[in-house]
């Protein structure tokens, strides 16, 4: 070759070459890690992360307060909720048989109306649908201890989210979500449950993040809340304005949570701090 | 009001059972304020008493230091068949009651 | 400049050393702000030291339900039981958290529950017995708080 013209068939450019594509497929694999969502490795329950007070009270289905709630879900399981409706038992008969897993396909796209719904939601549907009744309000004793009973007949069982062409937009903004920066502290999901996992906030050690056993009682509640309560209570203890009950973003993450937690068993009703 | 009892079913006469009772209630400490900033009025579980066939074998007088939905775990000698009746009340007036069964063999 | 003492002071003094032998040998002497409710629990009987044992955890999660378990010494019998477990707060707006009733029929004095508790501080567990003495033992908690704080 004569000409100043760059080749791209010189020693030099081959060198080149393989620097750019060396470049590229690392690029590559960088966008494809940020992309794609990490699970923490090993997945841990929250459970692991309690004391030894907390795991005594769960681990006994007499001393966990959650199971008082659980006895009011029972009752009503087999409650007429008006006149001339059925009961849950009416249609879905025995809960240990018809509930059995079912807790393990929660939050999934409701059909009817297109949009996420965890367990509650669904609940509060059935109620709407099927039993002609107005839907029990939010962190309501009633809804609260239908979903522990609920959920309860899918404990120990692993949680089997998949994410399809229905959920795949909410899964995305719930990813999303729990990757961006909120409130006054300006910190993500990512930063404690994440990055931080296992190390101490004040007296507490950091969890993952999962909610396997929520419904739960917290001691610091005095009573059994949902996992939209807790995630409420991060809002605000990042110092963000908490999104209401049933908000869009509250569902989502709810998606990514339970997709987020692998085949970690369901371990309602817990006990947390 | 919500509760669970927990006594065994079947007991040798002069077996020592444990007994355990869980109640769902706020035990209201009076020293809370809603979030419209307004004091929630005290509201506790102040006795329970608990008869074996009519006898008293306990009683407890509990307070705001007893934390919400009360859990008492204590023992009671078995003598004879028959009934374990708890019985409580709160600041409010409002009562509650569960019963238990137990068969004493020997 | 050499001190000078008092004649009076010189013989109170001697007085009282001379008066210790005299006082109950194992007399527990609680935190000074319990020990007018104590008073009013013994009625004046002195506390002792001895057959309770209380069981509750050094460092508690939560200080609205920390679990505790009291034990007595005790044969249980008709002529020789616990009358009553009653449990103090040292640092609680409402020091007296609860008293329990026993009697023979109970088997065991034994009982175990969950209390409230305002902060790191002592929690007292006074026994009655039959006889009318009044045993007792104490621990100290420290209470710490969820890092997540609630709104609502």
């Amino acid at each position: 070759m004569g000409n100043e013209s760059f080749s791209l068939c010189s020693p030099v450019a081959a060198a080149l070459r393989r620097v750019a594509v060396a470049w590229l497929l690392s690029v590559a694999a960088f966008i494809a890690a940020a992309a794609e969502p990490q699970r923490p490795e090993p997945l841990k329950s929250g459970i692991e992360f309690a004391g030894a007070d907390i795991r005594a009270l769960q681990a006994d289905d007499f001393s966990n307060p959650a199971m008082l709630w659980m006895a009011r879900g029972e009752k009503l399981w087999s409650e007429a909720p008006a006149e001339g409706a059925k009961s849950c038992a009416g249609c879905h008969g025995e809960a240990a048989a018809s509930m059995k897993g079912a807790a393990t396909r929660y939050p999934r796209v409701d059909p009817g109306s297109a949009r996420v719904v965890d367990l509650e939601g669904r609940i509060n549907l059935c109620r709407e649908r099927n039993q002609s009744t107005a839907p029990y309000k939010p962190e309501s004793d009633e809804l609260l201890g239908l979903t522990t009973y609920v959920a309860y007949q899918s404990r120990g069982l692993p949680l089997a989210i998949s994410i399809d062409p229905q959920n795949r937009r909410a899964f995305e903004r719930g990813r999303d979500r729990y990757r961006t920066r909120i409130g006054q502290m300006n910190l993500a999901c990512v930063h404690c449950h994440d990055r931080n996992w296992g190390r101490r906030l004040m007296a507490e050690t950091i969890s993952q993040g999962h909610g396997t056993a929520y419904p739960a009682y917290r001691l610091e509640w005095q009573a059994v809340g949902s996992l939209q309560r807790r995630i409420r209570a991060c809002y605000f203890g990042v110092r963000a304005e908490m999104p209401p009950f049933g908000a869009p973003e509250l569902l989502e993450l709810e998606l990514y949570l339970a997709w987020r937690a692998g085949a970690l068993p369901v371990e309602t009703p817990g006990v947390r701090r | 009001m919500d509760a669970r009892v927990q006594v065994p079913k079947q007991a040798r006469r002069g077996e020592v059972i444990d007994v355990r009772i869980a109640i769902k209630h706020p035990m209201e400490t009076g020293f809370r304020y809603d979030v419209m900033g307004k004091p929630i009025p005290k509201n506790v579980i102040n006795s329970l008493l608990v008869t074996y066939n009519g006898a008293e074998i306990f009683r407890a007088e509990l307070g705001s230091g007893i934390a919400a939905n009360p859990y008492l775990q204590f023992s009671t000698v078995a003598e004879a068949s028959g009934e374990l009746r708890f019985e409580w009340v709160d600041d409010n007036g409002t009562r509650g009651e569960e019963r238990a069964r137990i068969t004493v063999t020997g | 400049m050499k001190t000078r003492y008092p004649r009076r002071r010189v013989i109170a003094t001697l007085a009282g050393l001379a008066a210790a032998p005299l006082l109950p040998a194992r007399a527990a002497s609680p935190a000074g702000p319990l020990a007018p409710l104590i008073e009013k629990i013994t009625g004046g009987a002195p506390l002792q030291e001895g057959r309770v044992r209380l069981e509750i955890p050094r460092l508690a999660d939560n200080g609205h339900s920390v679990p505790l378990k009291v034990a007595v010494k005790s044969a249980m019998t008709s002529s020789d039981h616990v009358r009553s477990i009653t449990l103090l707060s040292e640092r609680n707006p409402r020091p007296l958290m609860a008293i329990f009733h026993l009697g023979p029929r109970a088997g065991r004095s034994e009982i175990a529950t969950r209390v409230r508790l305002n902060g790191t501080q002592r929690v007292l567990a006074i026994a009655q017995l039959s006889d009318g003495s009044y045993w007792s033992a104490s621990a100290e908690v420290e209470v710490t708080e969820s890092a997540c704080l609630d709104a609502g």
